[in-house]
């Protein structure tokens, strides 16, 4: 992949975010707050930090990007069509009939998903698997599981947490997007998660918090897990959901809606006024 | 609207399109058992017959199997010796995880093993593993077809005195409504064995399933055994009786005690899915009758399966014997298989109702 310098990659995630916006529109249904807000992470790993070829997508050294909370997978493919995975003209198709894009990521219908997902909690427990795989086959990529935080109120989520420290899967790498809200509401309101950090350090996680929007941090903390030998990293994102689209932002009510014709020009605008 | 129906009928369950020859196995009418099964010797002397658990054989299987192929890894959840996961574990302990009490995570974790080019075996109690981990299992194995063996022990009112929360009589309901699953049920400990083996270069979901309790061993090593592929263990023509499991095993000495009143045919339906089509139409044509025995729920078991079949393909009178929609209690087996009736005596009673009725 070619090498973007953190410039070069604060564009690209506005392009991204502007995908993202026409993408929901196109759908008329599916996630906005999520995707927006993880837009600079997911630029950051396809543009600069993941090791992969989407000529190859099943290159065996790649590194594995495992998506547990499927509904944000708006943002995963704008990426993976900028990267040259598939046609931009493809993205069209999301959510519709006859399309390989399924409104939760399907394995079967797009491979370099790496895992089916959607229903919660699930992720970090195959991402545990693909890392354990790959230690009993001493092999050198890394395996990186994104999950929400909302997830964390679901139980299997904490059993693989307690796996990835017992079986010390050092190349793992959880970054969680700590955006605090959910369907029904504010995370703390729902089913508080704090002291979330504490607890992941409490289960034998070495803990980073990260600012997601600040790309020279994202690179930085991203690129800096590969010298943390002693334990599984967890990367708390503290996203802003819906970030670059100000009606957006920080609104739980934009979790599981997409803009209207209307909506989707104002965020166009300012998303193309910010670039 | 015609089409469209012939549609919907293809895409179910993609049944083989049925020759209706005689079955390969089977030696026609005049022989009573057919002798390519290699029995064990007086295999129908229940006193004398070795018994023993199939979870014991599906241990053994895995620990083979670990032998041959580097890539199979063994998972357990806390239960690694009564499950018989141990005897890979103590051999291989570099390809054995132990999720501790967690089986959601002992599917997910099997899942990322299975994406990622491994064969992962999860074990445990038939309850937990099917039960508390299904929807996992639907989307984390089954939607993306990930090749995933899971080995059950403690299946059925054959658990015993451990009591309902253990007896997992709703497992083979849960596992065959899931598109591309297959779903064997061995009759003994040596099929159990095979079937573990079997399972090693197959596609998909699979799920093998064992009893706890010990069971007569009536097959051998020469017994034959093929996925998909049931077994006329017993020519007959006014009946035929279909089992799973160590029912199958009532159902030869049923047969046996009848003779000279019945002829039953008996089939051992090891593999619930994808069903025999083939075999089963062919028998239920030549005695019209067809009485399915199992240690399962009634209601979505091995039995329900038949009775779909033969509906759609060939109506015939069809009985389900099995657990009939309760759940028990504790007991030991074979106390809980007089009580609920699925005993040989208690096999024998229905199936003669059965019979009485349908004349």
């Amino acid at each position: 992949m070619q090498n973007y310098t953190i410039q070069e990659l604060e564009k690209k995630a506005n392009e991204i975010r502007q995908d993202i916006i026409k993408l929901l529109l196109e759908a008329g249904s599916g996630h906005s707050a999520g995707p927006l807000g993880m837009a600079d992470i997911f630029t950051a790993l396809y543009f600069r930090v993941l090791k992969h070829n989407p000529e190859k997508p099943k290159w065996k050294d790649r590194d594995r990007l495992i998506l547990s909370n499927g509904h944000i997978v708006p943002v995963r493919y704008v990426a993976m069509a900028h990267a040259g995975y598939f046609p931009k003209s493809e993205l069209k198709t999301f959510r519709k009939i006859n399309s390989k894009l399924e409104g939760h990521p399907s394995y079967k219908k797009l491979p370099a998903v790496e895992t089916s997902s959607g229903p919660l909690g699930e992720g970090l427990s195959q991402a545990c698997g693909f890392a354990l795989s790959a230690k009993m086959d001493g092999a050198k990529h890394r395996v990186w599981c994104l999950t929400s935080d909302g997830e964390h109120q679901e139980g299997m989520t904490w059993e693989a947490a307690m796996l990835a420290s017992k079986y010390r899967l050092t190349n793992l790498t959880q970054i969680i997007d700590r955006n605090n809200i959910q369907i029904d509401g504010v995370t703390e309101d729902i089913m508080p998660l704090e002291p979330l950090a504490e607890k992941y350090r409490a289960f034998g996680w070495h803990v980073i918090e990260m600012n997601p929007h600040d790309m020279e941090e994202v690179v930085s903390t991203l690129e800096g897990v590969e010298g943390i030998q002693e334990k599984p990293v967890c990367i708390i994102a503290n996203t802003i959901p819906g970030k670059g689209v100000s009606f957006m932002e920080n609104d739980y009510k934009w979790h599981g809606v997409t803009p209207n014709a209307e909506q989707a020009k104002a965020a166009l605008r300012e998303l193309r006024g910010a670039a | 609207m015609q089409s469209r129906l012939r549609q919907l009928c293809e895409s179910y369950e993609e049944l083989p399109k049925l020759s209706l020859g005689a079955p390969k196995l089977s030696l026609g009418r005049t022989a009573k058992v057919s002798m390519n099964y290699y029995f064990s010797k007086n295999y129908l002397d229940e006193k004398n017959i070795q018994q023993e658990p199939m979870r014991n054989g599906a241990g053994l299987g895995m620990a083979e199997l670990g032998a041959q192929h580097k890539d199979v890894v063994v998972l357990a959840a806390d239960t690694a010796e009564s499950s018989r996961a141990h005897y890979f574990a103590e051999k291989f302990p570099e390809r054995f995880i132990q999720v501790g009490v967690a089986e959601q995570n002992l599917t997910g974790v099997a899942s990322g093993l299975a994406y990622d080019g491994k064969v992962p075996y999860a074990v445990t109690y038939a309850a937990f593993l099917i039960g508390r981990a299904w929807e996992p299992i639907r989307t984390t194995v089954a939607y993306p077809e990930n090749h995933v063996v899971f080995v059950s022990s403690h299946a059925g009112l054959a658990t015993g005195p451990d009591g309902p929360t253990h007896q997992m009589t709703e497992d083979i309901a849960i596992t065959r409504c899931l598109p591309g699953f297959t779903v064997i049920a061995p009759c003994d400990a040596e099929q159990a064995r095979k079937a573990v083996l079997a399972s090693y270069p197959m596609k998909g979901p699979v799920y093998i399933r064992n009893c706890r309790e010990k069971t007569p061993v009536f097959t051998t090593k020469k017994t034959p055994f093929e996925v998909g592929k049931a077994q006329v263990l017993r020519s007959g023509t006014d009946v035929t009786a279909i089992g799973h499991g160590y029912m199958v095993y009532w159902l030869l000495q049923v047969a046996e005690e009848l003779k000279d009143k019945i002829s039953l045919e008996v089939i051992n339906l090891h593999t619930v899915k994808p069903l025999d089509a083939q075999t089963l139409v062919t028998s239920a044509k030549k005695t019209g009758k067809v009485f399915c025995a199992e240690d399962h729920n009634i209601i979505g078991g091995m039995g329900s399966a038949v009775a779909e079949l033969l509906a759609e393909k060939f109506p015939v009178p069809v009985f389900r014997h099995g657990v009939r929609d309760v759940f028990a209690e504790s007991g030991s087996a074979k106390e809980l298989w007089g009580k609920y009736g699925l005993d040989k005596e208690g096999t024998k009673k229905i199936l003669l109702e059965f019979l009485r009725n349908v004349k």
